[in-house]
């Protein structure tokens, strides 16, 4: 009879034991919603390219300074599927403590009320003001006034070349830059030269199944011209018709005079153009860096997109990734000063981060001597001023309708089957489409 | 005596069966009739993905922009289109590739594994493979027709042209061998005394084939063909990662429109509506289909 009672007590403490642990279990979590243990740091990212090893080894060192911080890193594959589990993770009360967004991104999650603020005070106490971040990448983390997300770079559309290509064509200068390359004329000048050295492409550009290449393409041009698409949280349509016309057939001019291929594959095609010798230029975002590296060893280099039009400043398309608090139910589960410190403790790191590609939002970094003779990288860093971010819609940003709607029209234009005209004013029609929709937020 | 008894079996049978059911039945209701109700009432709000609640009621707005929406109208044409290209060379294909197989009397299994094997691959394998074959510049797919002496090949999965065409190609590679086995199981079950009998009444081949084996098909012809129309009709994984449903939306099949107004643009409740819509028309489509398919087998 007592080894009985002993045995029960004994099989029933450790039932009660099973469950408690299992609330620090993910599996636990997910059907409590308790918030487990106040040292567990939940971290989301959808870094799975080249910038992701570099995370990697960030976090180790964060994990080697922080032993009393168990920090649980989620890589979530690149785009809306992304933001469809971080908006209905934070909804259902358990979202991560802090994870990564594009900044094009921001409008959407901070006007559904999905994210917490950040406030003056916490900055200060992490040491996180705002004059250690890129002057327009803290701006671009704002929302109606509010800052909502730390900047960790800025990631620009670039100029991709091959030295040994380039050198054969006559295009470099004593110090083996490329020159003479900012004006449309001068451009597609270049792109013959090179062609003539190829015997195929001036330039490879990935315009089949790759609207966010495309979308870049588009508007780092469409900037150029000044002009403007989109106001008031998307509703109102500015689009200037005849810029849009003028860009796409810059655009279309590439095309016809077989300078760009009528169409690369943004899976590895366009990039192989120029890995291979068949393109001299590749007009693509600096994260493909390490890619191209890995390819053609010290035999290429980079610089900014090239300025075209000189009705604006100079733009060039771009994003940041930036650390964002998802709305927590309760501040025990929120930890935002844990996260804070993580995020401090990731931009301490940008030296790590920019050897993948990216421009560092961390001034302390960007302005440091060890990044200006980290090579290419240094070669296209000013690109950080002229990062022309995506229009705040919700319909906007990262892997959005209107990438999908206007990489139509340029994919278009380039394979030679929409007129220039006749592109702008589908793009239009496009924009006043969506901008006229039932708006989720 | 033996009437209670026989009734008290029949009634405890009664509480077994139900009760051997009901987990199933929870898992039934749970994740399938509780979210159809909640798609068909959600369809009636502005429902959106990135807040909680239902949204406010709009009634049938969702309907009347869904019905007015060319984009609705024309995604549904790409699945009917792809559901032609796919089911007509799946069912012909199959039933060849069946026959020939059935011929061997050494060596069938392995023109069963190979015929059968591509339907083992996950759909983001067969994807990757067949970007890789039809990529523009590089691809092996350009590189054979350029062989073959065509001056300017067709961007495969980059024209509004091609691009459905192509997907269709690899489905039918990919999932030909499910049908296939079928018809070689049914093959099999055709006793061989048909066969003489028939030869012996001086039946040809050709006649032998038209007028015993394929109507002795009939049952399987059913079955894959009603499978294969609700499996086209459903389809998503290889264009989604293929294409994403482009060139120009021309590979657009409505379930990725669902998916781009509900995931990619938050519209939940919408997106409902557009479900909902889809699920009634599969649900004719097919059930027209099978009452074609059953009256010509009769007939048969």
């Amino acid at each position: 009879m007592q080894g009985r009672r002993r045995f029960l007590g004994a099989a029933g403490s450790l039932a009660a034991a099973g469950a408690l642990s299992g609330c620090s279990t993910a599996v636990g979590q997910a059907f409590t919603g308790s918030a487990g243990p106040s040292s567990l740091l939940n971290f989301w990212h959808p870094f799975t390219g080249g910038d992701g090893a570099q995370l990697v080894g960030m976090q180790s060192g964060y994990r080697k300074r922080n032993p009393g911080t168990d920090l649980k890193s989620t890589t979530l594959v690149w785009g809306s599927p992304y933001y469809t589990k971080l908006t209905l993770a934070t909804l259902g009360q358990r979202p991560p403590q802090v994870a990564i967004t594009h900044v094009s991104r921001l409008p959407t999650l901070a006007a559904s009320g999905l994210l917490r603020e950040i406030s003056p005070s916490e900055l200060d106490q992490h040491g996180l003001t705002a004059g250690r971040f890129a002057k327009s990448a803290f701006r671009s983390a704002h929302h109606a006034g509010k800052l909502y997300a730390l900047p960790l770079d800025t990631h620009p559309f670039v100029l991709y070349y091959r030295t040994d290509i380039a050198k054969k064509a006559g295009l470099l200068d004593d110090k083996g830059q490329l020159t003479d390359v900012d004006g449309p004329d001068k451009f597609l000048d270049a792109m013959r030269a090179v062609k003539e050295v190829t015997g195929l492409w001036g330039a490879s550009i990935a315009t089949v199944k790759d609207p966010a290449t495309c979308w870049r393409f588009f508007w780092s041009l469409y900037r150029q011209l000044g002009a403007d698409l989109v106001t008031d949280g998307g509703r109102k349509v500015v689009m200037d018709r005849a810029a849009a016309e003028e860009a796409l057939a810059y655009i279309r001019r590439m095309a016809d005079q077989k300078l760009i291929p009528p169409g690369a594959d943004g899976d590895g095609g366009a990039i192989t153009l120029l890995t291979a010798g068949k393109a001299g230029f590749l007009m693509d975002g600096e994260w493909q860096l390490l890619a191209v590296q890995g390819a053609v060893k010290d035999k290429f280099d980079m610089r900014t997109f090239p300025r075209i039009f000189r009705d604006a400043p100079y733009a060039c398309a771009a994003d940041s990734h930036a650390f964002i608090l998802p709305k927590a139910p309760s501040e025990k589960a929120q930890r935002a000063d844990k996260a804070l410190e993580f995020a401090r403790s990731m931009l301490d790191a940008s030296l790590d981060w920019a050897k993948g590609g990216h421009i560092p939002a961390w001034q302390a970094t960007a302005r440091s001597s060890a990044y200006h003779h980290l090579e290419p990288q240094a070669h296209y860093a000013e690109a950080a001023d002229g990062a022309a971010y995506d229009p705040a819609a919700w319909y906007s940003g990262a892997d959005s309708n209107l990438y999908r709607r206007f990489s139509d029209v340029v994919s278009s234009v380039v394979g030679g089957h929409t007129r220039p005209g006749a592109g702008a004013a589908r793009m239009h029609a496009a924009l006043k489409d969506l901008a006229g929709m039932e708006a989720p937020i | 005596m033996s009437t209670a008894t026989g009734v008290r079996t029949t009634g405890g049978q009664r509480w077994t069966a139900s009760g051997m059911l009901l987990p199933f039945g929870i898992f039934y209701v749970l994740f399938l009739l509780g979210p159809l109700l909640y798609t068909a009432v959600a369809g009636f709000f502005n429902d959106s993905l990135v807040k909680s609640g239902p949204g406010e009621w709009v009634g049938t707005a969702n309907y009347a922009e869904a019905l007015g929406s060319p984009e609705f109208w024309s995604s549904l044409g790409h699945t009917l289109w792809f559901t032609v290209l796919t089911t007509v060379p799946l069912i012909l294909l199959s039933l060849t590739l069946a026959l020939m197989t059935d011929r061997f009397s050494r060596g069938k299994w392995f023109f069963r594994l190979a015929f059968f094997a591509p339907f083992m691959l996950p759909s983001s394998v067969i994807s990757l493979l067949f970007m890789w074959i039809y990529a523009d510049q590089i691809g092996l797919a350009q590189g054979v027709v350029t062989w073959f002496g065509v001056d300017a090949a067709p961007s495969w999965l980059g024209s509004p042209n091609w691009a459905m065409i192509s997907i269709a190609a690899a489905t039918v590679w990919w999932t030909v061998g499910f049908n296939f086995v079928i018809y070689l199981a049914a093959l099999q079950e055709i006793p061989r005394d048909v066969h003489e009998a028939a030869a012996i009444d001086g039946a040809g081949p050709w006649q032998r084939l038209r007028l015993v084996v394929i109507p002795m098909l009939g049952r399987a012809t059913t079955l894959v063909a009603v499978l294969q129309l609700v499996a086209s009709l459903k389809v998503f994984d290889q264009i989604y990662m293929m294409t994403n449903g482009g060139p120009d939306d021309a590979t657009r099949p409505s379930l990725l429109y669902i998916f781009q107004t509900g995931f990619t643009d938050g519209r939940a409740g919408y997106a409902s509506t557009v479900a909902l819509l889809l699920f009634v028309i599969i649900l004719l489509i097919s059930l027209v289909w099978f009452a074609l398919i059953r009256r010509t087998e009769k007939e048969g």
